[in-house]
């Protein structure tokens, strides 16, 4: 029992118990949640509803890091499905063929990806360029570069909608979060794409399909992006392909290297990603209700960062187990 | 390279045959620097109305964001002996050398929307809103709706650093200033975008006692206002009853929201800049009276009382 705590307390969830405090002592009213229309509503729900486009981007983005890769297409991606989603229920489909469709555009720029990066072997950071570059002028063709609106409530409800008092977004990222944990940690699947990450010629040698695990995680992570993409339009009721989802791959990256997940591949951990990318929008809302000057926002979230990323370095972890 | 040539000449040959026999009508080269927004659409398309309405004979051309697409542009038009041309310049230098050449060949030039870092002789006139008096008229109709109540404003701005957000601030800052029982008690950046907006305005919501002590809201741009709208909607809040809400730019999506009642008031950025620069050419054409070197194109307030749901379509006609 001793050690299950012990390992509950890890650089990571002391920078955001941190972050959760210093925004408590900036606004005092951060913790309080209430009940209000058949929902909580509060600061800290704001964090985890906010939170959940960046934590399912991370939980994608974790297992193309474990193998040794990136991928920068994920912002871009998450315009496609947005946009593919609002033209469609605009077009006249049903939410059942809209969603579905929008999905699909993920998976096939995921396998995009996969493609050039398994089989064609073309380094990931310059493949996944290809439609982070693309990806926001495909959007655009698809919605003609307008801003689509929609109204269909079942798409909406993806967004804003929630379920037992929590916001549907949440419950998404919660179980694919749970899903994909599950699935990489219940079977060999977690170990094999660390193996592909740590010596791909090696993981070949013995025996795994590197090919087919490379592809893998870069349709999955499409997948993701999709969700996430769809979210975001429903979010705001309509697909704006010039923002969806702006930079947004980095902030994923970010989420993964706070997790403590190593950018050159092998060992990972997709709840650390997810516990990194609440970290992120805990600070977000933090800056947004303290009251602080919009001109100090990317100062004080980099302050946080590097404080973080110090904490977890070689360097600190060894002082913390002297101490 | 050589293909980028032969695409341009191939577009000047285009447009050379497309010249109609246009026996009274003045010959006017337009260079666009793109269609990145809603609202650049609208203004190609409201100049291209513009010109119809007065017989001008309008060449069209999209600089997709390249100066250098600009610059050729307007060499074409100069080799074609156009009676003026019309720029949006993309970025602010540069422009030196092919506005000399345009000067040169008596073809004068009138910049639209956005100025330029050279000397006023190479152009007659620029075109251009006002961004400081835009942030007046937005606070001229808050103070006047709000009268001698206390009223705490919480306000959306632009991207950091760019210059309607400096701009639309500071009018709209100056004119609140002036009044004892207006308050500013939130301002954080939406990125002119709807999605940061909501977001942004979800902070403010739970900062500000769920909502109850603000009484308006002021936005940089009609998007972040649209999106900050459905913040309040979400908190079970009433926007533009519970909440004032006063924002810039008139986009069709915040007229639907006035026609619902959730908007209060829009000023309008207008997409007709060709208007003022071809009554500005008429003048100068018919007995060389010079304009002034910028003409300031008039910040119109709409309220729920201009017919927003008409609006609202009669601009998404035009391409917003």
């Amino acid at each position: 029992m001793k050690l299950r705590v012990q390992r509950l307390i890890t650089p990571q969830s002391i920078a955001l118990v941190a972050v959760l405090v210093f925004n408590w002592v900036l606004f005092p009213g951060f913790f309080s949640v209430e009940w209000k229309d058949g929902r909580l509503f509060g600061s800290l729900i704001d964090v985890l509803n906010r939170g959940a486009p960046v934590a399912i981007l991370a939980i994608g983005m974790t297992a193309v890091i474990a193998t040794k890769g990136v991928d920068l297409s994920v912002g871009a991606v998450m315009a496609i499905a947005g946009a593919v989603a609002a033209t469609s229920v605009e077009g006249g489909l049903s939410v059942w063929a809209a969603v579905p469709l929008a999905l699909v555009a993920g998976l096939a720029c995921g396998l995009w990806n996969g493609v050039l990066v398994a089989v064609l072997d073309i380094q990931p950071i310059i493949a996944t360029l290809v439609i982070m570059v693309a990806g926001r002028g495909i959007a655009q063709l698809i919605t003609q570069g307008f801003i689509v609106t929609f109204t269909d409530p079942a798409l909406i409800y993806i967004g804003t909608g929630s379920f037992a008092g929590l916001p549907m977004t949440v419950l998404i990222a919660a179980a694919l979060l749970i899903v994909t944990t599950l699935l990489v940690r219940r079977t060999a699947l977690g170990l094999l794409i660390e193996a592909v990450g740590v010596n791909r010629s090696a993981a070949r040698f013995a025996g795994i399909s590197a090919l087919s695990l490379l592809l893998l995680v870069y349709v999955f992570s499409g997948f993701c992006a999709a969700i996430a993409g769809v979210i975001v339009a429903a979010d705001i009721h309509g697909a704006d392909a010039n923002n969806a989802g702006l930079w947004l791959e980095l902030d994923a990256i970010l989420a993964v290297v706070i997790g403590g997940t190593s950018l050159l591949g092998g060992r990972f951990s997709i709840p650390m990603s997810v516990l990194g990318a609440l970290i992120i929008q805990a600070m977000n809302t933090g800056i947004l209700v303290s009251g602080f000057p919009p001109e100090f926002n990317l100062i004080v979230k980099a302050g946080i960062i590097i404080a973080i990323l110090i904490l977890q370095s070689p360097v600190a972890s060894r002082l913390f187990k002297r101490a | 390279m050589n293909i980028l040539k032969k695409l341009a000449l191939g577009a000047g040959m285009a447009a050379l045959l497309a010249t109609t026999a246009m026996a009274d009508g003045m010959v006017v080269g337009f260079s666009q620097i793109g269609s990145e927004s809603g609202w650049r659409a609208a203004e190609t398309s409201v100049t291209k109305q513009e010109a119809e309405k007065r017989g001008i004979d309008l060449k069209f051309a999209d600089a997709q964001q390249k100066q250098e697409n600009q610059i050729k542009a307007i060499r074409g038009f100069i080799a074609q002996g156009v009676d003026a041309i019309l720029v949006a310049p993309v970025v602010a230098t540069g422009w030196d050398e092919v506005l000399g050449e345009a000067k040169d060949a008596k073809i004068p030039v009138i910049l639209l929307d956005r100025g330029i870092d050279g000397s006023p002789d190479l152009y007659l006139t620029s075109v251009a809103s006002d961004q400081v008096h835009e942030g007046a008229v937005a606070a001229g109709w808050l103070v006047q709706a709000v009268g001698d109540k206390p009223c705490n404003v919480v306000e959306l701005e632009g991207t950091v650093g760019s210059s309607p957000a400096i701009n639309r601030k500071k009018g709209f800052d100056d004119e609140i200033a002036k009044h004892a029982n207006f308050k500013i008690t939130r301002s954080q950046t939406g990125d002119f975008t709807r999605s940061k907006g909501k977001e942004v305005m979800e902070g403010f919501i739970k900062a500000e006692d769920g909502g109850k002590s603000i009484c308006a809201v002021y936005a940089h741009s009609d998007d972040m206002m649209v999106g900050a709208i459905q913040a309040m909607k979400d908190a079970g809040l009433k926007p533009g009853t519970d909440i004032l809400t006063v924002s810039i730019d008139a986009v069709p999506d915040l007229f639907t929201a006035m026609a619902a009642g959730e908007a209060n008031a829009t000023v309008e950025l207008t997409p007709n800049m060709a208007g003022p620069a071809f009554e500005a050419l008429a003048a100068f054409k018919k007995d060389g009276t010079l304009p002034a070197k910028a003409i300031i194109t008039e910040s119109k307030l709409y309220t729920q009382k201009d017919d927003p749901a008409g609006e609202a379509s009669r601009r998404k006609s035009l391409g917003y």
